[in-house]
């Protein structure tokens, strides 16, 4: 059986990549020799056999790592990302690396340096980023379950535009050991699935501390799965009206207002909350992950793994000219905004400042959770755009974001849930943000909205 | 605080990063936007705020991530450098600095 399973998810791999590019390695060979372990040895484990896709900045050994990037290129790491070991050692078959925006840096997967994504549902629309490819993956039924990395909305935004469920756990929940960094204040890993039970599966084997990243909790894990028993009565879910003005889709409005209502006759109250900081998002989340960026990004310099650039007999231009040839211009532009923010002068009225902000956006999350279980807001302003729409201009492409950075900023996890589509049938989703530690309680919610308003449409690029 | 394409140019030789004349110029124009866009913040009195560090949670902050100095497995050289764009004799090689 899970040979079969495994030859179907990398078949349909192959197959769909030349429409999707959601690939960037497909690993036949291994993926069904561990398959026929798996039969051979009557492998009873949470994972068995199950085919996983992983995005391409998640270290695992004996694959490609390139981050979407021409400077990591074909760049094999020596070693696991914890998440890796622990999802193989619960039996799962990794069978590839997926694309994604160059160091996760994106939201519609169009900086990957190997060409965009492509959104199954309507393949001249973008996928949403920065982990397209794993959104792509799920929402085509080539895998059941893919990792992505969130640092701003990078799961859970291309999950709701691909029609899938996207998780960002708490900061700290799981570890980034193997996770190339991009902000490691905000870097959390997420999960892609179709199925709430198996988002909770795999959370339940990948969470927990790791001696390799001192950020991550010593909190206990709890049994995801047995949370999901579909009484919501009594569940206060906050309703931040202000957050469904100006800028939002009337459509995607329309449709998470009717998930609301859904939710009161499934016996939750509602209760109107108030996140006055929330419009200041964006502008904290480009100084902050910037700064972090411009720093993490200072280790590619053609020294001890990756690209060189050819020709350059002193060292410093050697540095200066690997970075310009190898980073693309969105990483180009994250880093010399960063720099530029953390620079001599600038410090206090840009990064301290930024960290000033986020202390009241943090605070304003930690009020509303006084009077409620979990918050609900749209995932993204609009479905899914259409690829080239928003290239040239920065500005409009970070805007994406604005429902999904807030959660980062303040440590805190978000589920997106596909909630219907658009009359252009595209996907639209809907986010949960709940306290710390609150992964049961998004999962109950989802999970006893999909039972009664299941999302069954399947994308016409499908396996 | 206006940039103005000056100091692109300075930043750009900050990171590393040996940028061409277009490239200063595109990035010097869309960067000013953006650190406009981000002046917004200074609406805010923030004055007796404490600025967050990180993304930690109470919890996180206080887990103990010490541990007992012992001797374990590394890489080892070989490995460390398979992937090294120009290794030489167990080294890292680079063009010359001086």
């Amino acid at each position: 059986m899970s040979r079969q399973t495994v030859e179907f998810a990398v078949t349909a791999a192959e197959r769909l990549n030349e429409s999707l590019n959601a690939f960037l390695q497909i690993d036949r060979e291994g993926a069904v020799k561990r398959a026929e372990e798996t039969e051979k040895n009557r492998d009873q484990r949470v994972l068995a056999g199950v085919p996983v896709a992983v995005k391409d900045n998640i270290c695992v050994r004996g694959m490609q790592a390139s981050c979407g990037s021409h400077i990591l290129g074909d760049y094999h790491p020596p070693y696991n990302a914890t998440v890796i070991e622990r999802l193989v050692n619960a039996g799962a078959v990794i069978i590839g690396k997926t694309n994604c925006d160059e160091f996760a840096m994106g939201s519609s997967n169009e900086n990957s340096a190997f060409g965009p994504v492509r959104n199954p549902w309507e393949t001249t629309r973008v996928p949403g980023g920065s982990s397209g490819g794993s959104a792509a993956a799920v929402a085509a039924g080539i895998v059941p379950v893919a990792l992505g990395s969130d640092t701003g909305g990078s799961v859970r935004q291309p999950a709701a535009l691909c029609g899938v469920l996207g998780l960002k756990p708490t900061y700290g929940r799981n570890s980034r050991y193997g996770l190339v960094a991009f902000a490691s204040s905000l870097d959390q890993i997420g999960i892609f699935a179709r199925e709430v039970k198996d988002v909770a599966r795999v959370l339940g084997v990948i969470a927990g501390p790791d001696p390799r990243d001192s950020t991550t909790a010593d909190v206990p894990v709890p049994d995801y799965a047995a949370t999901l028993d579909g009484n919501l009565k009594g569940v206060r879910i906050g309703f931040p009206a202000s957050l469904f003005g100006k800028g939002l889709d009337e459509e995607v409005g329309r449709a998470v207002k009717d998930v609301v209502d859904v939710y009161r006759e499934l016996g939750a109250e509602i209760v109107e909350v108030e996140l006055p900081n929330a419009g200041y998002a964006i502008a904290v989340y480009y100084i902050i992950a910037t700064a972090e960026a411009s720093s993490n990004l200072a280790r590619f310099d053609g020294v001890r793994y990756g690209f060189r650039a050819e020709e350059t007999p002193e060292l410093r231009q050697m540095y200066r000219k690997t970075r310009e040839e190898g980073f693309g211009p969105e990483v180009k532009r994250r880093i010399m905004l960063g720099t530029y923010v953390l620079s001599a002068g600038y410090y206090d009225a840009y990064y301290r400042k930024a960290q000033q902000v986020r202390t009241l956006i943090k605070n304003d999350f930690l009020n509303a959770f006084k009077n409620c279980d979990a918050i609900i807001t749209p995932t993204t302003p609009t479905p899914a755009f259409a690829l080239g729409e928003k290239v040239d201009d920065p500005l409009a492409m970070y805007l994406n974001d604005i429902y999904t950075v807030t959660a980062n900023l303040a440590g805190i996890p978000g589920l997106s849930v596909p909630c219907g589509l658009s009359s252009e049938r595209l996907p639209i989703g809907f986010q949960l943000l709940g306290p710390y530690w609150s992964e049961p309680t998004l999962l109950k919610l989802s999970h006893g909205f999909l039972k009664v308003q299941p999302f069954t449409e399947r994308p016409p690029v499908s396996a | 605080m206006p940039i103005n394409e000056i100091d692109i140019a300075k930043v750009a030789q900050l990171a590393h990063l040996e940028l061409g004349e277009a490239e200063l110029k595109t990035f010097g124009s869309q960067i000013t936007e953006i650190v406009n866009y981000v002046e917004q913040l200074n609406e805010l009195d923030t004055a007796n705020v404490e600025p967050a560090i990180g993304g930690l949670t109470p919890e996180g902050g206080k887990t103990d991530s010490s541990r007992a100095d012992e001797i374990a497995g590394s890489l080892g050289q070989k490995e460390a450098l398979a992937e090294a764009p120009d290794p030489a004799s167990g080294h890292f090689r680079v063009p010359k600095v001086l």
